[in-house]
């Protein structure tokens, strides 16, 4: 007799070994691809969806939360095209370069192709590894950590997504806008990008998700992102998922040597987020903001999981991630600072906020410092509380009425981290986005 | 009718009473000084007439334009024309002060059923009331009393009851912590808001600040209550003695 324990699947994982071994002999890419989501696969099945006993998801305990697992999505149909011509709304009269993705798939008539910066080249992932894209075949899964079980599944499953790269020097006039639209099917999505900015080059970079309210869909999006020397990369991403969505998301980035990068994510959507950052700073003297901005309400979940890894010397990085938290919402940070022992003079500061608007709503806050090198300087803080009742009062005895006293507050409380985004219309964009929501409330 | 009326007022916070009984009636156009030792409940009668939580009535009323107070939240009341001119005023950090003052006048005019100003009107009225108090434009563009000195807070506090025109303004200790060229300007801008229809409850430790703003009425507050009544000779009386008399046991 054995020890081994039978591990018992549950619904939703037996449903994506289904799916993974109907659909991987029609996934895109060659042998070497196909071993690649074999291998991924493995990974996965090995531990299975991650719980809470997995520390790193012990505030997401996505085998109680995701009760099964939806169908691939199917290629879309013309309607769902149509309808996803008035997506991304939220982003008002910002000028952006579009790259539609409908249930995961690229659509090219939707996506602004035309007059291509110099040095600028943009594809989708499923021609790249149809064609056997030789950068695809240099970076792909480079970044990604492949011991996380959404990464596998994801690198199992990728279906579509965007294929960009910026040449040395080269800079792109207007943002790049990955704009992810699920249509009304309720399906899972499995989107995977590469974004490779070389040395000199300017680049930014939007990525936004939507879809229906009441639909339980399922979207699984990664995107791993190269940034050269001295380039000069914001990447901001908007979830604004349907209602009763499932989303998670990982971005992972190594960034080079006295580059600028930062990375602003805006949660607004989903019945259940998890949004992963995994940030290499492998250059030196690099300069980073990574930032948030998350409005919940209802009986939403929305988890920020942050591994910022310090490994060359004299990089200054800046996190600072802002909550609001209404009903029985609940709102998970964990931020973690790696200073390796070579990443000497390393600045690294990391704050998280949450505003509790409820008392039924619950944050859960976990940063930690893991430093290694002897001659730095960082800190963690985080705070969680009500709105200052001084303050309401203070603009109440003004004749502001108690919504609009709280908005304001509210306002005021998540512009600290907005106010890191550089480009001004984005800016305002998303600050409309929080004046919505709050009326909305 | 008074514009305010406070009869026998009893106010307890965390259970501890600290108004006794207060009675003070204001007419439009009169200026009152309050005075009193510290602890005497001055701070707690300004708190309460704005309506602020855990300042609890516990018997009494206090009728505003007739009409009583406890009934109605604290932006009702500022809409009604009640204004107090806090001790403390409080940063608000991410608020700019324009968006600030410019959402407080116009939640009041809404409330009054009075058209919302549009941002030139807007601005104009400020540059103007502004210009008066000696404030600069740049503080306007800072966040509400973010990285203001103690003299600039108290002539914003000034600025924001210029721009809201209440009936009814109280200020609370607003010379404390004031040099006398700050005092002067407060003043001032108290002063050229004196008017018929308009009234001023003005809180004060010391005499100094009735130099400036010469009150009608002079009421002296001790131990929750009003204990002596008289004309503007009543400041210098207390000014030259003192409030021990005041301090000791007075019979019911």
């Amino acid at each position: 007799m054995n020890a081994e324990v039978a591990v018992i699947k549950t619904a939703a994982e037996t449903a994506l070994a289904q799916a993974f071994s109907q659909a991987r002999g029609r996934l895109p890419g060659d042998d070497a691809v196909a071993a690649q989501r074999a291998a991924a696969f493995d990974v996965f099945a090995k531990t299975g969806l991650p719980h809470r006993r997995i520390e790193d998801w012990k505030y997401t305990d996505l085998r109680a939360l995701m009760r099964d697992a939806k169908p691939l999505a199917a290629p879309p149909d013309a309607a769902a095209k149509a309808r996803a011509k008035t997506a991304g709304a939220l982003l008002g009269d910002v000028e952006t370069r579009r790259l539609v993705f409908v249930d995961g798939a690229f659509v090219a008539e939707l996506s602004d192709l035309a007059g291509l910066e110099p040095g600028l080249s943009v594809g989708s992932l499923a021609d790249a590894l149809s064609n056997g894209d030789a950068t695809l075949a240099s970076h792909l899964g480079k970044l990604a950590p492949a011991n996380d079980a959404a990464v596998a599944l994801n690198t199992a499953l990728m279906g579509d997504g965007a294929v960009i790269r910026i040449a040395s020097g080269a800079t792109t006039e207007r943002p790049i806008h990955l704009l992810f639209v699920a249509s009304d099917k309720p399906a899972a999505t499995f989107v995977r990008s590469l974004v490779v900015v070389e040395a000199g080059a300017r680049a930014m970079l939007i990525e936004s998700h939507e879809g229906p309210a009441g639909s339980d869909y399922q979207v699984n999006s990664a995107l791993e992102i190269f940034v050269g020397d001295t380039a000069h990369v914001d990447h901001v991403k908007i979830i604004g998922e349907g209602s009763d969505a499932l989303h998670v998301s990982t971005l992972a980035a190594a960034i080079g040597a006295r580059a600028r990068f930062n990375a602003f994510t805006f949660t607004t959507g989903g019945a259940v987020v998890r949004n992963q950052l995994f940030l290499k700073f492998d250059g030196e003297d690099t300069v980073a903001g990574i930032r948030g901005a998350t409005l919940l309400k209802g009986r939403q979940h929305a988890d920020t999981t942050l591994v910022a890894d310090h490994i060359a010397q004299g990089c200054q990085s800046r996190e600072m991630f802002k909550t609001v938290l209404d009903g029985e919402a609940h709102g998970v940070f964990q931020g973690r600072i790696i200073v390796r022992p070579h990443a000497q003079k390393t600045d690294a500061k990391m704050m998280t906020r949450a505003l509790l608007l409820s008392e039924r709503a619950e944050a859960d806050n976990k940063p930690e410092l893991e430093i290694f090198a002897d001659d730095v300087q960082c800190g963690h803080g985080a705070t969680a509380g009500a709105l200052d009742d001084d303050l309401k009062f203070y603009l109440m005895a003004r004749g502001i009425p108690r919504p609009e006293a709280e908005a304001l507050l509210i306002r005021a409380f998540l512009g600290e981290a907005i106010d890191g985004i550089e480009h001004a219309g984005l800016r305002e964009a998303l600050m409309d986005a929080v004046a919505a929501w709050l009326k909305a409330r | 009718m008074p514009l305010l009326e406070v009869r026998n007022l009893h106010v307890e916070i965390d259970g501890k009473e600290i108004l006794k009984g207060l009675d003070l009636t204001v007419n439009a156009g009169e200026v009152h000084a309050i005075m009193g030792p510290n602890g005497s409940g001055k701070s707690t009668l300004a708190y309460v007439l704005a309506g602020k939580a855990d300042y609890t009535p516990t018997s009494g009323e206090v009728l505003f334009n007739g009409k009583n107070i406890f009934d109605m939240a604290p932006d009702e009341r500022a809409a009604a024309g009640l204004f107090l001119a806090f001790q403390y005023p409080l940063e608000i950090p991410g608020v700019a002060t324009m968006t600030f003052l410019r959402t407080a006048l116009n939640a009041q005019r809404k409330k009054r059923g009075e058209a919302e100003l549009s941002t030139p009107e807007f601005l104009k009225k400020v540059r103007e009331v502004s210009g008066k108090l000696g404030i600069e434009q740049e503080m306007l563009r800072r966040a509400v009393n973010v990285g203001f000195s103690g003299g600039e807070k108290k002539r914003n506090e000034i600025l924001q009851m210029a721009l809201l025109e209440p009936r009814l303004a109280v200020l609370d200790e607003t010379d404390s912590g004031l040099d006398i060229d700050a005092l002067r300007i407060v003043s001032e801008g108290v002063n050229g808001l004196r008017a018929k229809e308009r009234a001023f409850v003005v809180i004060t430790h010391y005499q100094r600040l009735l130099n400036y703003i010469v009150p009608d009425v002079v009421h002296v507050l001790s131990k929750g209550r009003i204990v002596k009544t008289g004309g503007k000779e009543l400041a210098l009386e207390l000014e030259a003695r003192g409030y021990a008399e005041y301090q000791e046991e007075v019979p019911a």
